[in-house]
Formats: C-alpha cells, structure tokens, sequence
C-alpha cells in the first residue's frame, strides 16, 4: 500500500495539527453572509439542504394525503370535489416520488460520502451545487403553479391520452412535464457526479471490498438513474411536444401510441423504484450493525446483491403492465424475472435478520426503525411479489392493494431508513444527540399509525376497492376498513410532527455528541461533530472495512492510519486514487465556492419557465445568459490546473 | 343460498370454507377473494396461495427479528466480535426462498395458460368499449336487425364462455369484473381481448379500474349472468322497437325527449338516434343509472334528468334546461322504455 511519497506528507504533533488545521479551516471554510450562503460548495451544507428540502415536501405531501383520507373516512364524502381529489393525488404522488424520495437519499449520500470515502469533497463540488439548486427551482416551479391552482390531475404516472391535451386541454400537465424535466438534469448531474466521486476519491487504501454499503447502494442507484431518467425525461418531452405544438408520439387518430408513454415511463419507472430504496437499503445495511456490535453479516453478497437488483430492475417495468392487452409469451418472461428479482432481496433480508440475531442489539431509536423496517420491507416485498404473477395481478392492480403495497416500499424502505438515519446521523451533522424519550414516542407512534393506516389497505383492496377514486358509495363494505385507516394517517402524521419537535428542540437543547456517540466504525465518526469544513486535516489511510473497529475486531495487524497522511494545504485539494485499488493517484485541485452554480440553476429554470409560457424569447434569453454562466464557470484558471502528480510507491 | 355472509369480515372467513360459493350481494360485492366462474376460479386460488406464502413469509419474518431482539444475548462483553456463523441463516432462507419462488413461477405459469387466451370460438362474442364515464355494450347478431347496442348492464348465459373484445372512445379505462376475471385495459388505438364465464346465475359488479378522470369513481356496470332461456328472452326483449307510449304525459316525453335530449342519446325504433351518450332502450328494464351511480328509481331518474352535474360531477352529460312539466313528461316517457 503506497502513501504519497509527496514532501507534503505530514507526521502530525498536536502543535501541528493545531496549524495545519487553522490554515486548512482558512481554505476551506465558506465566506459569512448571504453570498457565501449562496455559493457554497461544501458537500455537508449542499447535503443538509438536500435533506431540509425533502423533508418540507415530505411534509407538503403528507398534507396532501391526510386531505385525501378525510375524503375517504367515509363513503359518499363531497369534502372534495372529483377534480380537487384528482389534483391533490397527482401531487401527493408527485412530491413524494419525485421531489421527496430521491432527493432525501441524495442529502444523505451527499453528506456523508466523502466523510465516508476520507475525502475533503465530492468530485464535483460546483457540479453538486447545481444538482441542489436545480432540485429546488424545479420543485418550487411546481409548487408555485400549484399555490395559483394550476397542477396536473392525471396521476403521477400522467398516462396518455387522459394527459393529452384533448383531455386535459389546462396548462397543469405543461407544468409538470417541464418541472419533471428540470427535475431529470439535476438527478443526472448527480448520478454523475457520484459515479465519478466513488472511483477517485476513495481513501488510500479503500479498494472496492473495503467501502460501506451505503456506497454501492448509492453507485447502484446512480448508475440506474444515468441510464433511466433519459426515457421519462423523453417520455415527458414528447408529451410536451404533442401538447404544445400537436406533434403525435401518443395520439392515436394520427398513428401514435398510448403504450409508447406506458413503455417509456415504467423503463424508467421500475428501476427508480430501486433507486429510491437502494441507498436507504445501504444506510440500514452500514448502521444496523453498529448497534449489533459487530460488521454486517454477508457484506459481499450484501454488495453483490445491491448491484444485481438494479440489473434486475432494468428488466421487469412490464409487470406495471399486465393488464395492457400486451402478448402472453412476453408477459410470462416479465413475470419471471419479477420473482426472480425477490432473490437479491431476499439476502439482504437474511442478512439484516442474522446480524441481529447473532449480535447483541441495542435498543436506541435508530435501531428500533431499522428493525422493523425489515419487517415493513418484507410486507412491502410479498406484495410486490403477489403482482409479480400475471393473472393473479390482473385482479390486484389498481386497487387499494397496490396502495399498500408502494406504501410499505415507499414508507417502509425509504422513510423508516431515513428516519432512523436521520437520528443516527443527526449527532454527526449538528454535533448534538436526538432527545431520546421523545424519540421514542415520535417511533411508537409513527410505526402504529403507519401499520393502521397501511395494513389494512391490503384488504381494502382484496375487497375490491379501485384505486383513484375520490369517493365510494356505502354498499362496497370499504368504509370501516377506510376509517381506520384515517385515523392511523393521523397518527402518523403526530408522529412525524413529534420527530420533527425533537429535531427543532436539540438543535438547541440536544446532548453534546462528541465524534462518535455510537461507537460506529466508519470514518465518518473518526472527526469532530459537526465535521470542520475540510472534513479530514489529513487524508487517512484505510487498512479494513471498519477503519475505527480495528482494535477490537483485531482482525489483522495492519491499522487504519488517520491521524497521518498528506496534508494537502496548498489551497483546496484533496486526493485521487485509482479505481479499483484505491492507490494515490493525483493531487485533485477543488474548486473556490462561486456563485456559478446558483445562476446557472436560475437560467435553466428560466429557460423551462419561458418555454412553458411559450414566451420563446425570454427562453432564448435565458439559454444565452445560461452559455455565458457555463463559459465563466469553465473559464481555465492556473489555480485548479493539475500541478504535481503523486508518484506510486 | 348455502352461504350468504353477514359481513364483511364474515365474508372473509365463511367463502373461503364454502365449497361452492353462491354468487349474490355479498357484503363486499367488488370482493375477488371469491370467485363464480372458470376463468376467476383458478385465479382465486392462485391468489389464496400467495396470500398464505406471504403471510407466513411475514409472520417467520417478525418472529426472527423478535427473537433476535429480545433474546437473552450473551453476558454484556463490551466490545465488537465478529462471532457466529450468520451466513448459515442466509444460505438456508435463500434455499427456502427459492424454491417458493420456483413453486411460485410455475403455478402461475399453468395458470396463465389455463384463463389467459379467450376460447377461439365462443357461441357468444360482445364488444365493449370504455367512454368517460360508462360502458357501451354491442350484441353483435347474424344480421343487423338481431344487432343491438345498450349500456352499461350485461346479460350473458350462464355456463358459457363469452369473449369480449374492448376498446376504448377516449381514454385508457380497465374492464373488470372481480367475481369472474381480473382487468382487461380498454386502450385507444387497439382492440383487447378478454372473456369471462359465470357457473351460476347472478349478478356480478364490474368496474373501470383505470384512473380516467373526473368520474373515475363513477363507472360501475354489471354483468348478469342468466340461464340460457332467460337470456334469450331478453335478447328478444332488447331487440324489441320502442313501443308508441299510450299515455299522453309519456307521448309528450318522447316529442321533449326528441328535441332536448336524442342529439345524444338513441331510442331503437324511434327517430331519436344520438351516439354520444348511452343507448337508452329498454332503460327502465336496468338495474341503476348513471354507470352504477344510482338505482334507476323514479326519483333518482328526475334527480339526474334534472341536474347530472350535481349528481356526477364533471360527467360529459350537461344540464338541459326543462320546465317541471317537461321533465315530468321526459320521465314518464323514460319509464315506458321496457
């Protein structure tokens, strides 16, 4: 294992450390005021805003479908009228799918992973503050048409021809399709930017077996969307063109196809599905096992099976489509792969379950959401493999079946990880620890208004209830079944709101966390909470998966070295390493904070603003000034030239 | 009836044990936990085998995680240990889950084999399309005088397997009948096909289950199921030119019905021949209006001549404008329609 043979490699005394990390804060550190605010490419700010920002669409769309479950507590409600209940689904779909799940997974994934890989940033700081303000602007796009009372109704998934515009003649589809669009650069730019991050800024040493699941996971799920988000952000545009300028990909009479819009929108579809319970997967996988006291169990078939999920997934959106009227031969193909998509899944649940089981499991907050989160994910995974069977979906799909069904993946896999991440991370982020009584009861009661709200849909939808509908007469025997699960949205919902008081009262109140409160093994923990600006005075060297476990697992007798390595203080840099191996490779010059990131957002929402008001020039305009942004952003600077390559031991 | 469930839950419980389930107004008529024909039979069973996989899948699941939560672990040794052999646990819940999942594959694929293709020459064929917000039914005959057109309420013979070929008028809805087959999507563009069968006279709720707009809530129909003499008396029936209303009131309805409201709607036998909305012949011989708003009662019937948008909001039916008089004699015209 080469370190640097680099004169700046550094032998810290305390005294040294001391200066260096004076001269390294005086680099790194973002400017005060509004401006700095503005241009920061810290990956730990860039990642709390990811977060942040979820969370208040999190809460939006939670809104949304509690004004939904009082129209539903009962049959025959007029609370709503059918166009109001078909706007606030399409929304409620919308925010969550698109503008919630992602995203938060991306906050967490920003956050930590150069603090994980043991680097002072992502690959592409700029880059990743784009990604950040493009998700923002497209979601307050959205958000901004909804407030004035223009929002799409056709369902998140917007099939044609109910989204043509013979159907649905208001500017609320135009809308979405151009948020959604927007929305597809900055999932792009990041899935880019976290590809290239994962294969050169890996901590000496740190070779592919060595990194955390919530690595792979999130690679796997940047790759997948690298490959998927171009077939909805196509999907969406050629709607657009239809709507706008009466071009006919989906419109029948000319020779267009329905089923075009249903193909393209579940290629991309089914593997985001992955891509929003992957990372979330990953964060289980790395911290459930910090509270059984010992490494996960099965990390290379854990990791294996991350990436082959995905694989999978890329092959199985035609089970969204059973009941199409598509050829048997073909379906039966679909609905094999679909079981056979159980399989990876299945380990990692077996892996959960045999790193508890032979661990000493202590009871906190976050293990208590990630315990049962393993249950909810099996729910969520039975269901899902009852659809797999193509005559027994014909009757389950579009019923409150499928309901239940996305709701334990979606609240299963992504919101009981998140919120048991958020609680595991929290100390790390703010440097001080969730209240844990009320923790604890924001735990209970979200987990028991969850399960009463979402269990009994299973059978609401045996029984036969549609979904989609903004009412139901008394005769269908749904409204006891609905009522129920009314009163656990709610309690749900008190739940959320007891999570979210504890996280706005420890901020201020909180316990003082210290660097690793949980006696966690990643290198995260190994600095200050919250982390200084350029995470890691030196870059460390890692000699096993668990660098902070070494001395107890004492499994071989090389070390981790974190206190020694290159210093890198000759502004911003930090270090590259080779793909696979992770051996230094070249001293990365990191990029100043600027605003270029922020302006070019603006200018690229403007442009998608512009074109769906059909205010051309003000498009035109827009895209200019956006070119000038790009222009300045890339302008060669001898700063950030390559100066000194690392020579290889 | 040898079963006839109280409740809903009863429901549940008590067709699951019944050998042969007696259709009817069950409590959760939309219900396709039971099932009355060949082509939902299998379905229903297959259903009933993942349902009982994946509730002991989840119950093994909880039990596992329980158990490893709260079982006495070893004394308190501080520190991280790599102990045990967990990878045990993984290979045997794999090996399990594979061959459930192989078991799986291949009940489903005999399944699809078995109710997947409608039979090639069935002795009845009807074409269905899906209109926002009902069901256009089309009895295709040797010629076209045993050629009729009706809505949203359909006869069939008990015993037979019948096709159905479906489109669509607008957009993308489903045809689904839970007690006898699962969705078949009307999609513009293309001609689906789909059959159903019922063993046993009854009547059967379907419903569009693709989200279609304003009214998707609302676009119910029903599929009766009759033996084959009874069916055929109401072929008979169907086929039968309107006759002239005797009454006076009902003869001034059909002069008010040909002004206000045949631009859309057809009478056979009369000069009112639209083809937006439903065919109403034989209206008073259906069951409900609406597509399964509400039961076709007098009351209803003035309540939705009177004002549709109350009723079914956003439905493609406007107001008409009728003096009290008017939609009195339009309803009296209505009810001779037998």
């Amino acid at each position: 294992m080469a370190v640097p043979a680099d004169s700046r490699l550094a032998v810290l005394t305390e005294a040294d450390e001391g200066r260096l990390a004076t001269r390294l804060e005086r680099l790194w550190a973002t400017a005060p005021g509004i401006v700095g605010w503005l241009s920061t490419v810290d990956h730990k700010e860039i990642g709390k805003r990811y977060i942040v920002t979820a969370m208040l669409f999190l809460i939006a769309g939670g809104i949304e479908a509690l004004v939904m479950r009082v129209q539903l507590a009962g049959p025959d409600q007029h609370l709503l009228t059918p166009e109001q209940y078909n706007m606030l689904f399409t929304m409620h779909g919308a925010s969550l799918i698109f503008w919630y799940a992602s995203p938060v997974l991306s906050g967490f994934s920003n956050y930590l992973w150069p603090l994980l890989l043991g680097s002072r940033d992502m690959a592409f700081p700029r880059l990743n503050a784009l990604s950040y303000w493009i998700y923002l602007f497209s979601g307050l796009m959205l958000y901004a048409g909804f407030a004035v009372g223009i929002a799409p109704n056709t369902g998140w998934f917007d099939y044609v021809p109910a989204a043509s515009r013979a159907f649905s003649p208001g500017p609320g589809i135009d809308l979405y399709a151009m948020a959604l669009i927007l929305l597809g650069i900055s999932t792009t730019v990041g899935a880019i930017n976290f590809i290239v991050t994962f294969l050169r800024t890996r901590a000496p040493g740190m070779s592919l077996n060595r990194v955390p699941i919530l690595i792979w996971s999130t690679l796997t799920a940047s790759a997948g969307n690298l490959l998927a988000v171009p077939a909805v952000s196509l999907a969406f545009f050629l709607l657009w063109l239809d709507r706008r300028f009466g071009t006919h990909f989906y419109d029948v009479p000319a020779g267009g196809h329905p089923l075009l819009w249903q193909h393209l929108f579940w290629m991309f579809g089914h593997p985001w599905v992955y891509a929003i319970v992957l990372p979330a997967m990953g964060m289980v996988s790395d911290a459930l096992p910090v509270f059984c006291s010992r490494p996960l169990v099965g990390y290379t078939i854990v990791a294996l099976a991350t990436v082959l999920t995905m694989v999978l997934g890329f092959g199985v959106w035609v089970h969204h489509m059973f009941a199409t009227g598509l050829p048997m031969l073909g379906m039966s193909f679909f609905s094999a792969a679909s079981f056979v998509i159980v399989i990876p899944s299945a380990v990692a649940v077996f892996a959960w379950i045999a790193t508890i089981a032979i661990g000493r499991p202590r009871l906190t907050v976050p293990f208590l959401y990630f315990a049962s989160f393993i249950v909810m994910f099996v729910i969520g995974g039975v269901s899902g493999f009852m659809t797999a069977s193509v005559p027994v979906d014909w009757q389950l799909t579009d019923t409150y079946f499928i309901v239940a069904h996305i709701h334990y993946v979606l609240i299963g896999i992504n919101v009981f990880p998140v919120l048991g991440g958020l609680t595991f991370w929290f100390p790390k982020m703010t440097g001080r620890l969730l209240d844990e009584r009320l923790g604890r009861y924001a735990f209970w009661l979200i987990f028991a208004g969850f399960n009463i709200a979402f269990l009994p849909m299973h059978l609401t939808g045996l029984y036969g209830m549609p979904r989609r509908i903004y009412t139901y007469g008394p005769h269908f025997g749904w409204e006891t079944l609905n009522l129920v699960s009314t009163v656990g949205a709610f309690i749900l919902a008190i739940g959320i709101g007891v999570f979210f008081v504890n996280i706005l009262r420890s901020l201020r109140r909180g316990m003082p966390a210290g660097s690793n409160p949980w006696n966690a093994p990643t290198l995260e923990w190994s600095v200050s909470s919250p982390p200084p600006p350029y995470n890691f005075v030196v870059i460390p060297t890692v000699a096993s998966r668990h660098p902070l476990w070494e001395q107890e697992l004492d499994e071989t007798e090389h070390r981790s070295v974190i206190r020694t390595g290159p210093a890198l203080d000759e502004g911003r840099e930090t270090l590259a390493t080779t793909p696979v191996d992770a051996d230094p490779d070249l001293v990365l010059k990191m990029p100043e904070d600027s605003l270029a990131p922020l302006l070019l957002a603006l200018a690229l929402t403007a442009i998608f603003v512009g074109l769906l008001a059909s205010a051309w020039w003000s498009a035109a305009t827009a895209a200019a000034a956006g070119l000038l942004i790009v222009f300045a952003w890339l302008w060669p600077r001898r700063s950030l030239a390559q100066v000194a390559e690392v020579s290889h031991g | 009836m040898t079963c006839q469930p109280t409740s809903a839950t009863a429901a549940f419980v008590i067709t699951t044990l019944c050998a042969t389930p007696t259709p009817g107004f069950a409590a959760t008529p939309l219900s396709y936990l039971e099932s009355y024909g060949s082509r939902g039979d299998p379905v229903r069973s297959l259903t009933w085998a993942m349902l009982i996989i994946s509730t002991v899948v989840v119950v093994i699941v909880t039990g596992l995680v329980l158990w490893g939560v709260l079982r006495e672990g070893p004394a308190e040794a501080a520190g991280i240990t790599r102990e045990g052999n967990g990878l045990r646990l993984i290979t045997a819940g794999l090996v399990v889950t594979v061959v459930v999942l192989l078991g799986s594959v291949v009940w489903t694929m005999v399944v699809l084999a078995e109710v997947g293709a409608a039979p090639a020459a069935p002795k009845l064929t009807l074409d269905i399309s899906g209109h926002q917000w009902w069901w256009q039914v089309r009895y295709e005959g040797e010629t076209p005088a045993e050629t009729f057109v009706t809505a949203n309420e359909v006869h069939i013979p008990v015993g037979e397997p019948v096709r159905i070929n479906l489109s669509s008028s607008d957009v993308i809805h489903s045809f689904w009948v839970p007690a006898l087959s699962g969705k078949t999507d009307t999609v513009p563009g293309q001609v689906n096909t789909t059959w159903i069968e019922a063993h046993a006279p009854g009547t059967f709720l379907g419903q569009c289950a693709e989200f279609c707009g304003a009214q998707h809530a609302h676009m119910g129909f029903r599929i009766v199921a009759e033996p084959r003499d009874r069916f055929e008396a109401w072929l008979a029936d169907q086929l039968a030119p309107a006759a002239v209303p005797a009454e006076r009131i009902a003869a001034a309805g059909q002069e008010t019905f040909g002004r206000r409201c045949a631009a859309c709607h057809a009478v056979r036998g009369t000069t009112a021949g639209g083809v937006f909305g439903p065919d109403l012949s034989h209206l008073a011989t259906r069951a409900t209006l609406a597509a399964g708003t509400v039961p076709n009662t007098p009351g209803h019937l003035s309540a939705w001549i009177a004002d549709p948008q109350h009723l079914k909001p956003g439905t493609r039916m406007p107001v008409v404008p009728l003096t009290g008089s008017e939609l009195e004699q339009v309803r009296a015209y209505l009810a001779t329609l037998n």
